[in-house]
């Protein structure tokens, strides 16, 4: 498979011996982990997670990194905006829809979408196209899994994701930023991808609404615009579905954007990068360093073209 | 007002650079600084670049003739953080790597805007003193009509560096336009010396 192959995990992250030995009382913490969830703010630990399921070696920004410094116009377009103004939103209950072109189509609560899966650490690089990146410890399940769980039909070629309109709550969204609410998209085989997940969790702790709680995708090898927060609904489809940004700026945005160093920005290169709490600029990697297991998904195609 | 007004001027003015400097040392910063750096230096220049083009009109509103002892210092000012504003960007940010930051002036619209910003202001700061405005006479008048192109780049630098141009870089533009308009209407206004030529009142 395509994880195990990755150089950066070593054998012995996989299932460290005292995970392992205590994995009865992790069984029981999970179960009541999202019931736990229900709580307005601040995080709920969870547990029962396997750790490490994908890392690297470089060193971890840190929660206070992850979680004043970002990008979620539904609060405002500072960097500084989504934690402030994000603590309003109520993400409990919290239903997602997964609908379209599938046999089994249903609206989740949200325990009920995470329950039957395995949680798993996930250290992912986070490429920002404004060109700056952290390395984020995230909890989550492989999208795979839950699109699975709703049986595709052969026509499903795309995913689309909407986040949640709620201006109340989300007062960026009365402003005319983007075209509200929020979508993006994934080709099939990008969502089925064992690197793309749901994640539900940060720091071994469930998400921060700053973060997109209580569910977001995360795709590593693409710039982060592409990895949709607080997500309602997830739609099997037959034609590339729009996107928010791309809607917005067309020649700026395109529907794949995957983290690609010799593709600039029209407005800044995209050949540097820096990473939250160093100095000085590093260079990108192409996919954002994850060419080994992804870069056989768009062989054969101009990605200047298809940027 | 007269005694006290510069003193009071020059210590708003320099009030923010202060207070950056203060959350620098103190680490109250966000967790990416030098681009808190970057723009509040941006903000601030862009400011007291319209603060200074504002003068006029206040003047000539208001009819109070001594604000303009003060458009000097604000220029100076608007100056002084477009300078800490570019060597932030070229030292802290592009730790200068020239290899980057040369193809960026030519290349992106919004840098070539905001090189061309800084450099009209060059000139400007280095004749402010008293004197070359005695030595330029009615040149100086000139020069510094420079002052509205720089502003209109530095504008122009400000809407096409954000990802969707809504809010701040807006109102910046506004407030430009509206000191620019003031400025043609002004110009356009009946004066004595030129009375508008009333038409003769029709016979009943």
């Amino acid at each position: 498979m395509l994880l195990k192959r990755n150089p950066d995990v070593r054998a012995s992250e996989i299932t460290p011996e005292p995970w392992y030995l205590r994995r009865r009382e992790f069984m029981q913490l999970a179960g009541s982990a999202f019931a736990a969830a229900a709580m307005p703010f601040g995080q709920t630990p969870l547990s029962g997670f396997k750790p490490k399921v994908v890392t690297t070696d470089e060193a971890l920004n840190t929660f206070e990194q992850i979680t004043s410094y970002n990008n979620f116009y539904e609060f405002g377009l500072g960097k500084d905006d989504p934690q402030r103004y994000a603590g309003k939103l109520k993400t409990s209950p919290w239903k997602v829809k997964i609908d379209g072109l599938c046999a089994k189509p249903a609206d989740y609560l949200l325990e009920d979408l995470i329950k039957p899966f395995q949680l798993e650490e996930r250290i992912y690089r986070l490429r920002c196209v404004e060109a700056w990146s952290m390395v984020i410890p995230w909890l989550g399940i492989p999208l795979s899994s839950i699109l699975k769980r709703a049986e595709p039909t052969a026509k499903a070629t795309f995913v689309e994701f909407t986040t949640l309109l709620r201006p109340s709550e989300m007062m960026g969204q009365t402003e005319a930023s983007l075209n509200w609410p929020y979508v993006e998209g994934l080709r099939m085989d990008e969502a089925m991808h064992p690197l793309t997940i749901m994640a539900v969790g940060l720091y071994g702790k469930t998400l921060m609404n700053q973060n997109g709680a209580p569910i977001r995708l995360v795709v590593p090898w693409k710039y982060g615009f592409k990895s949709i927060k607080s997500v309602v609904r997830i739609r099997f489809v037959d034609k590339q579905p729009r996107t928010a940004w791309n809607d917005a700026n067309p020649t700026e945005y395109g529907f794949y954007s995957n983290v690609n160093p010799q593709v600039d920005h029209p407005r800044w290169t995209q050949a540097r990068e820096r990473r939250i709490g160093e100095l000085l600029r590093r260079p990108t990697l192409m996919f954002n360093g994850y060419g080994d297991q992804v870069a056989s998904l768009y062989s054969g195609m101009d990605l200047k073209r298809f940027y | 007002m007269t005694r006290f007004g510069k003193p009071l001027v020059f210590v708003l003015a320099i009030a923010p650079f202060g207070w950056l400097v203060f959350r620098g040392f103190t680490n109250r910063l966000s967790v990416n600084p030098i681009e808190d750096i970057t723009l509040t230096t941006g903000i601030w220049a862009l400011r007291l670049l319209l603060a200074s083009l504002a003068i006029t009109p206040l003047r000539r509103i208001t009819g109070w003739n001594q604000v303009i002892q003060y458009r000097r210092m604000l220029g100076l000012f608007a100056f002084f953080y477009a300078s800490v504003h570019l060597l932030t960007y070229v030292v802290l940010d592009q730790g200068l790597a020239f290899e980057f930051i040369l193809p960026d002036i030519v290349k992106r619209p919004y840098i070539t805007a905001g090189m061309t910003a800084f450099v009209l202001m060059v000139p400007l700061a280095l004749t402010s003193t008293k004197g070359w405005i005695r030595r330029l006479g009615r040149k100086w008048q000139l020069l510094h009509r420079l002052v509205y192109l720089s502003a209109i780049a530095a504008c122009f630098h400000f809407l096409w560096k954000v990802k969707v141009a809504i809010g701040e870089p807006v109102y910046y533009a506004a407030a430009l336009t509206l000191l620019l308009v003031f400025r043609i209407l002004w110009r356009l206004r009946p004066t004595p010396g030129r009375q508008v030529v009333q038409r003769p009142a029709s016979p009943a």
